[in-house]
């Protein structure tokens, strides 16, 4: 009641400040828009091109007609991809490449980042620097000494690593270990100290702490990471273009720019389905787990 | 149940020593309140205690044996932090009875114990609810039930209350001398809080700057403050302390406030204080012990003259400011004496409650 007396009392200076913040409120909303418009059009287009694209025929994308319609739809390019026992290999092996990586990740990634998040040792926060240092370093920059490194090993042991799809799984980690480490420390940071000492008093030791405590609370920062390494291996592209050749052992993005641009025939209906079929799995993990990974994304600016 | 012993404890971070050799018995079932201001070693006290921060010098015994590396799930000892510390993602039921699922307990067993908790705490209708749903008081106590189910040689409690409000503070702190009072586990208590200290301890430590200032039973501190800490850390309001000089008047003995006021010492004082006669010492009073005077006053009281500055009824009593000498004082009167801003009110020190102390050491005499 008092609010409304000030209200009648006060009426018009009153409404005139309310109109302007609302005036404000709008404006902002509309620059708002008209921007994340402009950004949705512009990140959209290719996908939306590559999707025209694979419902054409060659002789469509070919001609000279517009690039933005389809004047007679097929469905043929999916058929032969699918039916094409070389692109369903690309497929396995990209998926059992991605599944790996994110395993063994997650196994050396959790454990590290808790180590160096809580116990104290001697030299804890130079390696954790370390660790982020090492995600500096460039993929183009390390394949060529890492192949170097797998060709005298071979020469040493005769232990061929080159040209085998499971040589990926000891190559992508130097790339998602040290991200997925120093996400975690941040995430584990974040949990109170009083919580991993309430556990020790309840008689928990490091490792139930890690699994019984840590693990659940950070599962947010978990998924994070997860989608991260998935990601990452999912769309790799120098290293297997650099450490596999024979088709057998190619994963998705090498095999479809390897057999499907023959010398200069660029097969574009055939490569534009492939492409968006291989975007379809981090697609789908980012639909259902998008929520946690935003809540692990923002989690350290929060809970400080 | 059990008795600890703390021997000559030292903790250092580096070269700043947070605790500075400290020696206490806590006799079983005892409950133990560690009190000082912030920064005076007694959470890094009880830490160490607990086994999480690890003893630079000296020895801590449970029941004669030392523990001093034992890590912190064996010791047995169950602790309540200020925070609550809950597992966020197990409910009430899951956090209580975590530290007995470690320990594979039956699940029988468990269940007893955490409903026999439930019920003390009066907490039984949250079991399924998950820390967030809870409210402080809520977590308070199901942080206490953790700690209860275990059935632990001894609680630690890290000033468990802070982050409550004035009343549920006041509501806890009777919950949790309740409960100690069924359970009788041996129980230290860490709090900045003097009142809390006060309320809920056999003993209380008074601790200041890493060492032991006073340990005692609340009455006696209050009464008998070893030195000047002591004194002006508990009690609230605070004691009063007023510069004066001890001078020799024919047989007695005076105490020189001001030039206007002075006070003779009580008979069965002046052994004690005979060898400081002309030292400059301070007059230490409790607000309590300075009221109106009544026409037909008591023995030992120096009337004087107060010309009142500041009123602060509070309704059962009221607070006086006046000064003595420059100093602000405080004074306890009865709310119908009359007091007014400006005017003077005829006061009466009662000297039985005086203290005097040695400027140089602190020391109560």
């Amino acid at each position: 009641m008092t609010t409304a007396d000030i209200a009648v009392s006060q009426g018009t200076p009153r409404r005139a400040r309310y109109g302007s913040m609302s005036r404000d409120r709008r404006w902002a909303l509309r620059w708002s828009y008209f921007f994340l418009v402009l950004f949705a059009v512009f990140f959209l287009c290719p996908p939306l091109y590559m999707l025209i694209t694979s419902l054409k025929t060659s002789a469509e994308i070919s001609a000279a007609t517009n690039p933005w319609w389809i004047y007679h739809p097929t469905l043929s390019n999916y058929v032969e991809l699918l039916t094409s026992s070389m692109y369903l290999t690309f497929f396995r092996n990209s998926a059992l490449v991605s599944i790996f990586v994110v395993t063994i990740t997650m196994i050396i990634s959790v454990p590290a980042a808790f180590a160096l998040a809580r116990m104290k040792f001697w030299g804890s926060a130079m390696l954790a620097t370390g660790v982020f240092l090492t995600y500096l370093v460039p993929d183009s920059l390390l394949f060529i000494p890492l192949f170097k490194m797998f060709a005298v090993f071979n020469e040493w042991t005769d232990i061929q690593l080159i040209n085998k799809w499971w040589v990926l799984l000891i190559v992508y980690p130097t790339l998602t270990v040290p991200f997925c480490t120093w996400i975690m420390i941040g995430y584990f940071a974040s949990i109170p100290k009083e919580l991993d000492e309430a556990a020790l008093m309840d008689g928990a030791n490091y490792r139930q702490i890690l699994f019984k405590i840590f693990i659940p609370v950070a599962l947010p920062g978990l998924i994070a990471a997860t989608i991260f390494a998935f990601t990452v291996s999912w769309a790799q592209f120098l290293y297997p273009l650099a450490f596999t050749t024979s088709p057998d052992q190619l994963v998705l993005p090498v095999g479809i720019i390897t057999t499907l641009i023959k010398g200069d025939v660029f097969n574009w209906g055939q490569i534009m389905t492939g492409a968006l079929l291989g975007a379809a799995p981090p697609l789908i993990i980012y639909a259902f787990l998008m929520d946690y990974y935003i809540a692990g994304l923002t989690a350290g600016a929060t809970k400080g | 149940m059990a008795q600890v012993s703390l021997r000559k404890i030292v903790k250092k971070y580096d070269d700043t020593e947070a605790v500075r050799g400290i020696d206490l018995d806590i006799a079983d079932k005892e409950f133990v309140v560690l009190v000082g201001p912030s920064g005076c070693g007694k959470s890094t006290t009880l830490r160490m205690i607990a086994g999480l921060e690890e003893i630079t010098g000296g020895e801590i015994a449970v029941d004669g044996e030392v523990v001093n590396d034992v890590p912190p799930k064996d010791r047995d000892m169950a602790m309540v932090f200020q925070n609550y510390a809950l597992y966020p993602h197990m409910t009430v039921y899951q956090n209580m009875s975590f530290g007995l699922r470690l320990k594979n307990y039956p699940k029988p067993e468990i269940e007893k114990r955490v409903q026999e908790a439930a019920r003390i705490l009066d907490i039984k209708e949250l079991l399924d609810r998950k820390p967030r749903q809870l409210s402080g008081g809520q977590r308070q106590r199901v942080a206490m039930g953790r700690a209860i189910v275990r059935n632990p040689k001894v609680f630690l409690f890290d000033e468990p209350l802070s982050n409550l409000d004035a009343k549920l503070r006041v509501q806890m702190r009777t919950e949790i001398k309740r409960v100690h009072q069924k359970v009788r586990t041996t129980t230290v208590y860490v709090t900045h809080d003097q009142i809390e200290a006060m309320t809920l301890a056999d003993r209380v430590v008074v601790m200041n700057k890493g060492k032991i200032e006073q340990i005692g039973a609340p009455n006696f501190l209050y009464h008998s403050p070893a030195t000047r800490f002591v004194a002006g850390f508990i009690g609230s309001p605070a004691m009063n302390f007023i510069p004066c000089r001890l001078e020799q008047a024919g047989d007695g003995l005076n105490v020189r406030l001001s030039d206007s006021i002075s006070f003779a010492v009580p008979a069965e004082r002046m052994p004690r204080y005979r060898s400081h006669v002309g030292q400059d010492l301070t007059f230490g009073i409790r607000p309590e012990h300075l009221t109106e005077a009544k026409p037909n006053g008591h023995s030992n009281v120096g009337l004087f003259d107060a010309g009142i500055e500041v009123v602060e009824p509070m309704g059962n009593e009221t607070m006086v400011f006046f000064s003595i000498g420059g100093t602000e004082v405080c004074g306890r009167i009865d709310p119908n004496a009359g007091a007014r801003v400006g005017a003077a009110l005829k006061m009466a020190a009662h000297l039985d409650h005086m203290h005097l102390i040695e400027n140089t050491s602190g020391r109560v005499l």
